[in-house]
């Protein structure tokens, strides 16, 4: 039997995903979310009246953060990931799920080498991605203000 | 009935986004450190075309809680930053990002002394 | 004795004289609950780390097995066996609680199949007892191959769930009512260029088919002749590609079976099935071996399978190679 004509029995028997189930999921999921985010928002604007708009946003992140490193830490996160997939992994709180649990991880190794080296195996493209993409983008308005 | 509305846009728009990356997921089998940079990009590119505002109106935490939210706070950094100089606009992007960023390193960092991982079942 | 192209029968009596199976708590829900030596309560085992309970395991099994036929460490002339985590440490130091030499192996999930194949040459040769042993750990394999523990990925329809468990048998010269290794086919490492490190079954099925089916045109034999073909870890999808890939060889496989898609049942939601070097060495010690002893399984065909991948080759892009071994095992005294 030939490769090619293996790979084709492959991809045409290979169980797929569950298209319905896995996105009502995520959908459901990242919704709920977002909305808890949309509270909080609400919340801080209502008893910080006089923080700007990006201030609030800001504590809105660490907020939503601190939940999801909690509720990584309590064994909670991962299980909800199973299920929910794209949903818990979006938000934001799925960001403090890739830096808490490699870090819970590989405590084992130790602090120093082991926790803080490797805090950031799996969030680490995410900070490079983002540092590079702040430098790139405020070399652009720079230019485009030298011109105006 | 006008902040249910927003919720229910919250919902909405922020389950959509989501959707979409289960959908990446589902076909690609995208791992989750490419999904979150993918969106992160995504909401860069948002934001440096100016769309981002727009959603941002309509759809509050639905866009800005996903990781999107991040991606266009940093492009706010750096155009804030850019009217200054050359040295405000390569960092102040990054000062915008430290509120997260220290929130991530100082919890993961807090929880992993307490806390030990286990494995999913049993 | 050479027969055709790679299949080896033994010309002396090899017994397997005892066999010890541990068994996670997760796996203790499976369809094996029944068969198992000893279950751990939970998969730390009061140990500082996960990598520190799978040593435990492999020590405790070993001794485990050795005890239960009044074998000291010291008449056996090797312990031999693997898992999956770098440079095989869990078997490597349990071995050092044992005044016993040592043979450290690895060929992925198939080590065990390995094991018994040169344990039982050797005990045909000049050794009196050998024991096979090898592990898994789902926590462990988890680090090594995929994400932290706590990570919420979602697991793909194709992956299979790693075993946390360990098994031992002891290969000896002494006769008994024991059961047998007959021979054994040693397979090839075969690539059919899959990339996806969550499907491993379908990477690994055409090893196997390919082993079986040498091993029937080496020997002669054909499928009805075994009362069972099981293999190792290739999960209900591997099940059924190997069914498939057979038949278009020649070979109705109608008493295929597979360690792995048999170890969970269905509500336990676990993929495909069990996987990793634990998982067929686990059912070997168990099921396997407690259904030769009694008799309701007479001569099965052991097919042991393993998928060749590391964390960075999968992310050079390297494709999965397979490769399989197949173990005659035989009750000598049924008929």
């Amino acid at each position: 039997m030939e490769d090619k004509q293996y790979m084709d029995y492959i991809h045409a028997n290979a169980q797929k995903s569950n298209h319905v189930v896995t996105l009502v999921w995520a959908f459901a999921v990242g919704g709920v979310i977002c909305c808890i985010g949309q509270a909080f928002i609400d919340l801080f604007t209502v008893i910080l009246p006089n923080w700007d708009k990006a201030k609030v946003a800001s504590l809105v992140s660490m907020t939503m953060i601190f939940l999801g490193s909690f509720f990584t830490a309590i064994g909670v996160y991962d299980k909800l990931g199973s299920k929910a997939g794209g949903g818990s992994i979006v938000p934001i709180t799925g960001f403090a799920n890739s830096v808490v649990s490699p870090a819970m991880e590989f405590n084992k190794e130790g602090i120093v080498l082991g926790m803080m080296a490797k805090m950031f195996v799996v969030a680490g493209p995410i900070i490079v991605a983002g540092t590079v993409s702040s430098v790139v983008s405020g070399v652009i308005y720079w230019i485009i203000g030298l011109f105006n | 009935m006008e902040i249910f509305l927003g919720y229910v846009k919250a919902f909405a728009i922020g389950g959509l986004v989501c959707m979409i990356a289960q959908i990446f997921i589902n076909k690609t089998k995208m791992t989750s450190a490419r999904i979150l940079v993918m969106f992160l990009l995504l909401g860069v590119f948002l934001e440096l075309i100016g769309v981002f505002k727009y959603i941002e109106n309509f759809a509050g935490a639905g866009i800005t809680v996903p990781i999107t939210g991040f991606g266009s706070t940093i492009v706010k950094g750096a155009k804030e930053g850019a009217k200054i100089g050359l040295f405000e606009a390569v960092t102040y992007g990054f000062r915008n990002m430290a509120g997260g960023l220290t929130a991530a390193i100082f919890f993961g960092f807090f929880f992993a002394l307490i806390f030990r991982s286990h494995s999913k079942k049993a | 004795m050479k027969v055709g192209k790679q299949t080896y029968l033994l010309d002396n009596k090899v017994y397997i004289q005892s066999a010890y199976s541990l068994a996670g708590p997760y796996e203790a829900k499976g369809n094996f609950r029944d068969y198992f030596d000893c279950v751990m309560e939970d998969d730390e085992w009061k140990c500082k780390s996960h990598e520190m309970a799978e040593i435990e395991m492999q020590r405790f099994v070993i001794g485990e097995c050795l005890s239960k036929v009044n074998v000291s460490p010291l008449d056996c002339g090797a312990i031999m066996g693997g898992d999956l985590i770098n440079q095989i440490v869990p078997t490597s130091f349990s071995a050092r609680d044992f005044h016993t030499p040592f043979m450290g192996l690895y060929n992925a999930c198939a080590t065990f199949g390995e094991a018994l194949a040169i344990g039982s040459t050797l005990v045909g040769g000049d050794f009196d007892k050998i024991i096979c042993c090898t592990s898994s750990h789902y926590a462990t394999a988890e680090r090594q191959y995929r994400y932290p523990l706590e990570l919420g990925t979602q697991p793909t329809p194709e992956s299979q769930w790693t075993v946390t468990g360990s098994g031992a048998v002891l290969l000896s010269k002494k006769a008994g009512e024991y059961p047998l290794v007959k021979g054994y086919t040693i397979g090839r490492v075969l690539d059919f260029g899959l990339t996806d490190p969550n499907n491993m079954g379908g990477a690994m099925a055409p090893a196997a088919a390919n082993t079986i089916v040498t091993h029937f045109k080496d020997t002669g034999r054909s499928p009805d002749y075994y009362d069972l073909i099981i293999t190792g870890d290739l999960g209900r999808f591997g099940r059924e590609t190997l069914h498939y890939l057979c038949k278009k060889e020649g070979y109705e496989l109608n008493n295929l079976n597979d360690c792995g898609s048999m170890m969970y049942c269905d509500k336990q939601k676990a993929g495909q099935g069990g996987s990793g070097a634990g998982c067929c060495s686990l059912v070997f010690a168990s099921y396997l071996y407690k259904k030769l002893v009694d008799k309701s399984l007479k001569r099965i065909l052991f097919v042991p399978t393993g998928a060749m991948l590391s964390k960075d080759s999968a992310l050079q892009g390297e494709s999965i190679p397979g490769i399989a071994h197949a173990v005659i095992i035989e009750r000598e005294d049924w008929y």
